[in-house]
């Protein structure tokens, strides 16, 4: 392969790194109106009264609006960027009289600039009937404060929920006799794994700009990952039509899902729909932090049994999402906790996976990478882990009698069959590259400090199941150069590059002859957007497709020219060329190039002979250059050459990866290091070995962060703590060692040149290997993260005590 | 209040708001290369130099720079081209949105000192937040562009 498997450079690797304008803040327009939001300080309440008179005095406020504005009777919406019907609840109001977490919008205040609006937010006068909250997630489910009882909620798709019960979804599954595997297994694990609302924390905080078009509709430029689920979401908050909306993103600064719910879109579309002046939103970082959608808070209870030679018979899931005010991708995380941890052992028997997501009066939860697959294989892996501890057999050994194999049913991965899978090759590698046997379980250093490694395996998928969309346009322009138009979101992942390398390869260019353009919903071709894993898998493999059929037009165009019929000429990337001719006459003459301009050419453009200017004829080879194709293509001609193509899948070819974890732990302070990191992925083809690594890269810190540092803590009155960059804490660089990435590839059929996905799978490991490996250098099990340097202090104190 | 700098080369005034923050002041002036990503002087991502010194003007008031000399990224374009390079070859620029903040301090780093080690190019740049890439791409981007400038510099001196 020419382009794919390629390290290339990012497109816009160079605008980048030189720091030129192109995300929102930096393109909208000067006269924007500035527009803030007063938010709740109470996590349940009716506003009982609002005054907003000497506020709308200050000078410069254009307009403020509170729940008197929004008819509170009116069809409800979801922020979740989902395939319409949404599995989330509609469950939300623009603003609504009732607030339900402890930053729920009051009042929208636009103005002249940051100063007027800052004053005029602190002249507002809101009364408030302050509600008890629920805030305990186990004791949310029936409980008699219901955080949705109005009766406008709804539910599009039967997903168990019922919001006088705080339920936003319930499901059970499973197959074989899970009860009669677990009693007859020699070993039972059972624990509860707590995992927190942990933040994308993507450098770039969510913020949109709106203007009115030429036509009257609204012009949204968003900072988004979904610009189509975009688009119904403000016709569904806003109450009109999805033709009077145009949404496009510029580039954007990291999503990780955070971009997959329109958490800033609504307010400045709204303020810019009444007073159709240009408006913008720029979250602070402490808003980003308080009132967007993280990663849903998780308890799963696994009980896993085994033989006691190791063999894992069956497992047992029971989890408990907490999905907070509103129901953002509520119903969906959840699944991938069992569904994408469980298939994973592929010798067990029998497998039951239950559970229920609720309603609390907390921010609401939403996508970040891994979606629940995170939570459900940490508790998995470290049950995993803790079983090989109890038989004193080697995780690695053990992983290795369990694992998933190509071809193999998954019946936890809804029935499907494993296509693709080195997780075998995955587990050797690693294997050796942490050094595992002169390294495992623990060495004291002999200064206060012990090192000890741990690992865990993960899968995810590619892509939504029979739902996720992805399509691609590729149009030929003069001089035969291409465009390539996807409705995609590269958030900094290099999609946009990749898929452009995908495309090189099919049409035998180097990609610096094609342009892509993403994502507009009134030019691009229909995509679900960028999520699930499913770019490179979904929409690789409509660019693929596209790419075939553009040479095939390439080709049409060029038999006309050539006035031959189309079955006898070919594309080599550069010209179309009469094959026939050239292999019964071109003995002895090779080399010699000779162009035929049609006749249709001449007539029409002079295109051909003008723009060559080797018009040499010659009868062994006949062959038309594809700049003249598409010259000609401009004039008489009714040839398109341009092509659509719409992708989905039957299948979610799962992507699987092995990481191990050496930690330095200080067993004086506490503080736990994580100084080698050592992962194997397989991704099937990497399209991009550069950007797959740093995805890989990047996803293994966000995970050693959340089982570290990144903590989420909420005072009694459901208020956070960690509101700021200062008090969460995500990694920085002096924070880690070494993370060292390699591939042990697969090869998947249904992919564009056997590729899957990558986006996601990388983040999962790390809960699992480091958590083992502060096991194995304190002796102590860890079933909630973060662990922080406090409770390994206080556990080292404890076990000293013990042996006391 | 009537403030006069040197930004990127250029002698301007403005009159400007007391409170008004630096960054806010060059963003603008046209200097969309320094970004926001936090309040609390956390993330790095608008570094600047003020005097050739890396400063993050989200906490520093633009009145604090009359008198002086402010550099954004849009002043050093070539510099940033060459070393951005090295990045982007790793795929280690991603979104994007930090390259800015991280490019200008790792650049006031090789002023300081011309070929820092490993721990001192983590321990300069700690206060520079990336999510996207786990920092181990842009590691391997410095020290291949370090190596790159020390070949080039020997081959310079053999010439001499």
């Amino acid at each position: 392969m020419k382009y794919v498997n390629k390290p290339v450079r990012k497109k816009d690797a160079m605008q980048l790194v030189t720091g030129k304008p192109v995300y929102m803040d930096d393109i909208a327009p000067k006269d924007c109106l500035i527009i803030k939001l007063l938010r709740s300080p109470h996590a349940n309440a009716i506003v009982t009264s609002i005054n907003k008179a000497v506020a709308m005095k200050v000078d410069g406020i254009e307009a403020i609006y509170t729940w008197e504005d929004i008819p509170q009777d009116g069809r409800r919406y979801t922020q979740a960027g989902q395939t319409y019907p949404e599995m989330s609840p509609y469950d939300r109001l623009i603003m609504d009289r009732h607030v339900r977490y402890v930053g729920d919008v009051v009042a929208i205040v636009a103005g002249r600039d940051e100063k007027c609006v800052d004053k005029a937010l602190k002249l507002i006068k809101v009364q408030y009937e302050v509600l008890e909250p629920v805030l305990d997630f186990h004791k949310a489910k029936d409980n008699p404060i219901l955080v949705h009882p109005e009766d406008n909620w709804e539910s599009l798709v039967p997903v168990g929920a019922d919001n006088k019960r705080n339920l936003c979804a319930h499901d059970e599954t499973g197959s074989g006799d899970i009860e009669e595997v677990l009693k007859n297994s020699d070993v039972i694990i059972d624990h509860v794994y707590h995992t927190k609302a942990c933040q994308q924390t993507m450098m770039e905080t969510f913020r949109t700009f709106c203007t009115i078009d030429t036509y009257g509709r609204l012009n949204v430029v968003s900072s988004t990952q979904i610009v189509f689920h975009c688009r119904r979401i403000l016709a569904n908050a806003l109450h009109i039509p999805k033709s009077m909306i145009r949404v496009s993103k510029p580039r954007i600064g990291g999503g990780f899902g955070a971009k997959q719910t329109s958490i800033s879109e609504v307010y400045p579309a709204y303020v810019t729909w009444m007073t159709k002046k240009p408006s913008k939103i720029i979250f602070t970082r402490e808003e980003s932090m308080t009132a967007s959608t993280p990663r849903h808070e998780m308890e799963v209870h696994v009980r896993l049994g085994a033989s006691k030679d190791g063999i894992v018979n069956g497992i047992d899931m029971y989890t408990l999402s907490n999905t907070g005010a509103y129901g953002e991708h509520g119903p969906t995380t959840v699944g991938l906790s069992g569904h994408k941890s469980i298939p994973l052992y592929g010798k067990a028997k029998a497998f039951r996976f239950v559970s229920d997501v609720v309603y609390t009066n907390v921010m609401s939860a939403g996508a970040y990478r891994g979606y629940g697959a995170t939570q459900g294989l940490f508790a998995v892996e470290s049950a995993v882990n803790e079983l090989a501890a109890k038989l004193h057999m080697d995780p690695f050994e053990l992983r290795m009698k369990n694992i998933i194999k190509e071809g193999d049913v998954m019946p936890a991965y809804y029935g499907q069959v494993n296509t693709s899978c080195a997780l075998d090759r995955c587990l050797e590698r690693v294997k050796k590259m942490i050094d595992w046997d002169h390294k495992y379980p623990v060495r004291d250093m002999g200064n206060g400090k012990v090192r000890a490694v741990g690992m865990g395996m993960a899968m995810q998928g590619s892509g939504i199941t029979s739902v996720d969309v992805g399509s691609a346009t590729i149009k030929v322009n003069d001089d035969g150069f291409y465009t390539l138009a996807i409705g995609a979101a590269d958030m900094g992942t290099g999609c946009d590059t990749i898929l452009a390398q995908i495309a090189a390869e099919v049409l035998d260019c180097s990609i610096d002859e094609i342009t892509v353009f993403g994502a507009d919903t009134d030019t691009s071709p229909y995509d679900s957007g960028s999520y699930a894993s499913s770019t490179t898998y979904i929409t690789g493999k409509a660019v693929e497709k596209c790419a075939l059929q553009v040479r095939e037009q390439i080709c049409k165009l060029g038999a006309e020219l050539l006035k031959c019929p189309e079955s006898e000429v070919v594309f080599d990337g550069r010209f179309v060329k009469r094959e026939i001719l050239k292999k019964t006459q071109d003995e002895g003459r090779s080399g010699a190039e000779a162009v035929l301009a049609s006749e249709k050419a001449e007539d029409g453009a002079k295109a051909a002979e003008n723009a060559t200017g080797s018009a040499e004829t010659s009868d062994c080879v006949q062959q038309v250059s594809l700049a003249d194709i598409a010259t000609a293509s401009q004039c008489g001609n009714s040839i398109a050459l341009e092509a659509t193509v719409t992708n989905s899948s039957p299948l979610s070819p799962p992507p699987f990866m092995v990481g191990a974890a050496e930690v330095e732990v200080d067993l004086e302070t506490g503080e736990a290091k994580v100084i080698d990191y050592a992962a194997a992925v397989d991704c099937g083809t990497p399209v991009n070995p550069n950007l797959a690594r740093v995805q890989a890269e990047g996803g293994i810190l966000q995970g050693i962060g959340m089982t570290l540092t990144e903590n989420i803590t909420y005072n009694k009155k459901g208020k956070l703590a960690e509101n700021s960059l200062m008090q969460y804490k995500i990694p920085t660089r002096i924070d880690i060692g070494h993370i060292r990435v390699e591939f042990e590839s697969s090869y998947e059929d249904e992919g564009p040149f056997g590729a899957k996905s990558i986006g996601e799978v990388v983040i999962n490991t790390p809960l699992p290997a480091v958590s083992d490996a502060i096991f194995n250098a304190t002796g102590k099990r860890f079933y909630e993260l973060p662990i922080t340097p406090e409770k390994i202090a206080m556990a080292v104190v404890e076990r000293k005590q013990k042996s006391e | 209040m009537n403030i006069t700098m040197t930004l990127n080369g250029k002698k301007i005034s403005a009159d400007i708001d007391a409170d008004m923050l630096l960054i806010d002041f060059v963003r603008d002036h046209g200097c969309y290369s320094v970004k926001r990503g936090c309040e609390t002087s956390n993330c790095g991502l608008c570094t600047v130099f003020l005097d050739e010194k890396p400063v993050l003007s989200c906490s520093v008031l633009a009145a604090r720079a009359d008198g002086r000399v402010v550099t954004t990224l849009e002043g050093l374009q070539e510099e940033a081209a060459e070393f951005g390079a090295f990045i982007a070859d790793q795929g280690a620029e991603q979104c994007g949105f930090c390259n800015p903040g991280f490019i200008m301090n790792a650049l006031a780093l090789f002023r300081e000192k011309e070929y820092p080690d490993e721990d001192e190019i983590k321990e300069y740049l700690a206060g520079n937040l990336c999510r996207c890439s786990g920092y181990e791409g842009q590691l391997r981007g410095i020290q291949a562009f370090l190596a790159w400038k020390k070949e080039k510099s020997g081959k310079e001196a053999e010439e001499a």
